[in-house]
């Protein structure tokens, strides 16, 4: 099979990755990166820079996902447009879906993770700083299979969610569905690693008398998330491995012969699918929750009530995966009970919602960027729970269900708590990464578009779905009405398109005239993080605070005054830090090498990838890793550098 | 439709300025003809119970999502951090039984009401929708068309279905191809079409009419072209229809439902007979064999 593409689009897609490539390579060589690069990022087993890593990636892959849907847009902008045919259409919708949900959500979450959790908690570094590396690996190198395919063979096009018979051999003979159960294996090893990571950090490693009861919210939210990742996702690594077996060796779990079922499939790609949605909204809530507090001036409200909905919506997540396929024929009985579960939920939603506006009433309240997002996130939010509930109502899916209401629904849900949730984080801890703050105009104005274009995009498609357009249609006739509405739709995705290009131009602009914050507490904080100068040392903590009661670092500030942030030079001590290692980037090489053989079904390829994975873990285990000391001489350089002594 | 009664609602509305969920509905309401939301036009008792239920969910959520949004706007603008801003600022409040209790118990309330509806209906939907005698048509979605047959009648059609107005119809559904969803929005919800199984689901038209009909899970290249019409008729002209079919159609061969079978899109057809216990064979070659005893009484009836 020849790899060179023949379809004009993929070529152009394959020449500009080539040539940003070589411009990368040529770059790097040019100014002698590559030590840095090797020394500084690769081997980096800090948790702020792998989070930083994680943030890069889901910035690039929220572009691809954007791009793929933006062409979806034009492609549905006009009945029977010939911009993309059925094939095209049908592999940018799934790696759209696929690259949105697991590309792009999860490590946009394990940026915030990374970056904040150890800091808020009072710890060093996550409980397992090489594990850590290894999960970031992972998920690059899954990434990068996953988005190769669109030019090497064929993207994956049965839908994000993949469902047998559709992605068996039969009826999806090329590699593109491959590629989709490879590279989602991959990574998803690296995410069931992050998620027993910072359980364990959280559970092992908050500082001296933070109990479970002072910890900050986020971190709260970062505890049930980890929960719901450990449990759910070794489903989807049963259900991936099954299909994989089914299409690589002809073994029968998801055929139709020989005693298969896809039903099961279904099953448990949900039983991972919607914890999943939970997954990616509870770090959201936590967002929200500090944000709320810091930019109301105020305590959270209802702290206790805030912990036991993030507990019981992470149990609950559990109980509702039928609502998927309430369509499947399942009895009356088992509808019933996966509906009346799946309304449920939203009664600790609801009340976290009235928790968030009773910590802005009798508060005041800034309306800087990470809090606008919070704001406009509220609203839009009410009203994708509140189609949810219309959706869980059994009777009801039947006419939703795979129509545009449905889009609608997870798309407001989606962007209005995840992606809000995430912007709103990286506003408000960019300060606390990089050491300045993001300029407040340019961001105001991507504020307002990328809102003003999210109603405009999916409003309409409620109407769509009432109207009886289903989803995963390349083309439809101009007779049913549906021209209009979607023409609008269209026009939205390209305002939010225009929102997201103004976020990077933010962020472009700022690197060179963005304030630099040289408190370490630009919002005027109420958690440690805040505690810690901007950007914060590798060591995170000269010394390990006492926590005394919730909102730690406000306590202090009260306490103190000025005071709070200086240290006593003379009771600097050595620091215990954990070396650098090549080997989680080398091993996840590997692990992409052996995902690649099996795409194509070259076994030769997979085995010489798979001893270089055994050869890995086999080195990693004989090694002798006791980390290193930093001296206090080091420890005072660096700390009056950033005038904190 | 009511035209008078759909602006009238309009303006009534609009007065009761409820705010933005008002507004949102604003796209909704000015495309002005009713008739093209299909969902929200049932033509038959299956597709009415699923609009109330719409309806229904829609009311009751509102009384948590209007206050919500109202809320939020007075609280931004009256607790902004303004210089000489006197509303009551109290850092340090944050807790309180009372409010708790309310905003744990209303959702609590709205949902039970919801429950007990829902539950209700979902029960009542796998039920002949009236007490007539009702007719079976046998549904199968294919490589990317929709093939009817009639086991009453032996007739079979191929991307639309003629049924009797006023009459129950119990489709049988099934695929020979990835699965697929038979949706017909104007008379009721959908069901998967999978194959190896055989699935039930009722449906009723009141009145004759075409009602459009749509595949609703991707199931590959030309799915975008599933389109089919459910075609409802008195039942005496359906009876005549099914005569003339008898009398001047082809018969459909073994080798005709072979090349059906190949994956591509085709123009209606119709057929006056097939072979015999085509539908049973595909439900059995593609896994039914395994489940036997569980589709037994929905094949054989």
């Amino acid at each position: 099979m020849s790899l060179w593409p023949t379809e004009p689009m993929v070529q152009a897609s394959l020449v500009a990755i080539i040539l940003v490539s070589i411009g990368i390579i040529f770059t790097l060589t040019y100014f002698k990166k590559w030590g840095w690069l090797w020394r500084e990022w690769i081997t980096t087993v800090d948790h702020k820079k792998i989070g930083i890593m994680y943030l890069i990636c889901a910035l690039l892959m929220l572009f691809r996902g954007g791009v793929d849907a933006l062409l979806m847009r034009i492609q549905l902008a006009f009945p029977d447009l010939q911009f993309l045919d059925a094939q095209h259409y049908n592999e940018i919708f799934t790696t759209h879906g696929t690259i949105m949900i697991l590309f792009m959500a999860m490590p946009f979450l394990f940026a915030m993770f990374n970056i904040v959790v150890p800091l808020q908690i009072g710890a060093r570094d996550v409980a397992f700083p090489y594990l850590n590396a290894v999960s970031f690996w992972l998920f690059f190198f899954g990434a990068l299979l996953f988005n190769i395919s669109f030019v090497l063979g064929g993207a994956p096009d049965a839908g994000w969610v993949n469902y047998p018979p559709l992605s068996e051999l039969t009826f999806s003979p090329g590699p593109g569905i491959d590629y989709y159960l490879l590279s989602l294996q991959i990574s998803g090893i690296g995410s069931i690693a992050t998620g027993i990571n910072f359980l364990v950090t959280i559970l092992k490693m908050r500082a001296p008398g933070m109990s479970m009861m002072r910890m900050p919210m986020f971190s709260w939210s970062v505890l049930a998330s980890c929960i719901v990742i450990i449990f759910a996702f070794p489903a989807l690594t049963a259900a991936l491995a099954l299909l994989s077996l089914d299409r690589i060796v002809g073994t029968h779990f998801f055929t139709m012969l020989h005693g298969g079922n896809p039903m099961m499939y279904m099953n448990l790609f949900w039983i991972w699918g919607h914890p999943e949605v939970y997954i990616v909204i509870l770090p959201a809530y936590g967002v929200f929750s500090e944000v709320v507090s810091t930019f109301s001036k105020k305590r959270l409200f209802g702290y206790k009530s805030m912990v036991a909905s993030l507990l019981l919506i992470s149990v609950a997540s559990y109980l509702v995966w039928v609502h998927h396929f309430f369509t499947m024929g399942s009895s009356a009985g088992v509808n019933s009970f996966f509906a009346v579960a799946s309304m449920a939920i939203a009664i600790p939603t609801g009340v976290k919602v009235f928790n968030w506006l009773f910590t802005m009433f009798r508060g005041r309240i800034r309306l800087s960027l990470p809090m606008l997002w919070m704001l406009a996130f509220i609203p839009t939010f009410a009203l994708g729970g509140a189609t949810g509930v219309m959706l869980a109502v059994a009777p009801a899916d039947y006419q939703f269900h795979n129509s545009y209401f449905l889009i609608a629904h997870f798309h407001q849900v989606l962007i209005g708590g995840v992606v809000y949730g995430m912007l709103a984080g990286l506003y408000y801890w960019w300060p606390k990464m990089f050491g300045f703050q993001l300029v407040e105009k340019l961001g105001k104005w991507a504020f307002w578009l990328f809102n003003i274009g999210f109603y405009v995009c999916f409003m309409p498609q409620y109407a769509l779905g009432l109207m009886g357009m289903t989803r995963r249609m390349y083309e439809y006739p101009s007779g049913m009405g549906w021209n209009g509405l979607n023409q609008v739709s269209t026009v939205g995705a390209f305002i939010m398109g225009i929102g997201f290009l103004l976020i990077v131009a933010q962020i472009l602009y700022s690197i060179r005239h963005g304030k630099r914050d040289t408190t370490g507490d630009p919002w005027n904080g109420r958690t440690l993080e805040w505690s810690l100068p901007s950007p914060v040392p590798h060591y995170n903590f000269v010394r390990i605070p006492e926590v005394k009661g919730r909102d730690a670092w406000w306590m202090m500030k009260q306490e103190k005054g000025d005071e709070a942030t200086s240290t006593p030079s003379s009771s600097i001590q050595p620091i215990h830090m954990p070396n650098s290692s090549g080997l989680p980037f080398l091993m996840s090489l590997a692990f992409f090498v052996a995902g690649f053989g099996l795409v194509f079904h070259q076994f030769a390829l997979a085995a010489v990838g798979g001893i270089g994975i055994g050869i890995c873990l086999f080195l990693r285990s004989l090694e002798q890793d006791e980390g290193y000391m930093l001296s206090p001489k080091e420890i005072r350089r660096i700390e009056s550098a950033q005038g904190r002594l | 439709m009511n035209e008078q009664g759909v602006e009238r609602d309009e303006t009534k509305m609009r007065r009761s300025s409820l705010g933005k969920m008002l507004l949102l509905a604003v796209p909704f309401l000015l495309t002005g003809c009713r008739d093209r939301f299909l969902v929200l036009d049932p033509a038959g008792p299956v597709a009415e119970t699923e609009y109330n239920m719409i309806v229904l969910s829609a009311v009751l959520i509102s009384i948590v999502v209007i206050p919500v949004i109202g809320l939020l706007i007075y609280i931004v603008r009256k607790y902004r951090d303004r210089p000489g801003n006197d509303a009551p600022y109290q850092p340090e409040w944050a807790d309180s039984k009372r409010l708790e209790i309310v905003w744990w118990g209303i959702p609590i309330v709205i949902i039970a009401v919801l429950s007990v509806f829902t539950v209700r209906d979902t029960f009542a939907l796998t039920q002949p929708p009236s007490d007539q005698e009702p007719v079976t048509i046998q549904v199968t979605s294919l490589d990317w068309k929709w093939m009817f047959q009639y086991p009453e009648s032996g007739v079979a059609t191929v991307n639309y279905a003629k049924i009797p107005a006023g009459v129950p119809v119990q489709f049988v559904l099934t695929s020979d191809a990835p699965m697929n969803s038979f949706w017909v929005p104007q008379l009721g919800g959908q069901t998967y079409t999978m194959p190896g199984m055989a699935m039930r689901m009722w449906l009723q038209a009141d009145q004759p009419g075409t009602y459009y009909g749509h595949g609703a899970n991707f199931t590959g290249k030309e799915f975008a072209k599933m389109e089919f019409d459910v075609i409802a008729e008195k039942p005496s002209e359906f009876k005549e229809w099914t005569k003339q079919v008898k009398e001047s159609k082809p018969k459909m061969t073994k080798e005709d439902y072979k090349q059906l079978k190949e994956p591509g899109v085709v123009e209606e057809k119709t057929f006056s007979s097939y072979p015999s216990d085509l539908f049973k064979e595909i439900v059995m070659k593609n896994g039914g064999i395994y489940r036997k005893e569980e589709h037994q009484h929905i094949l054989n009836d």
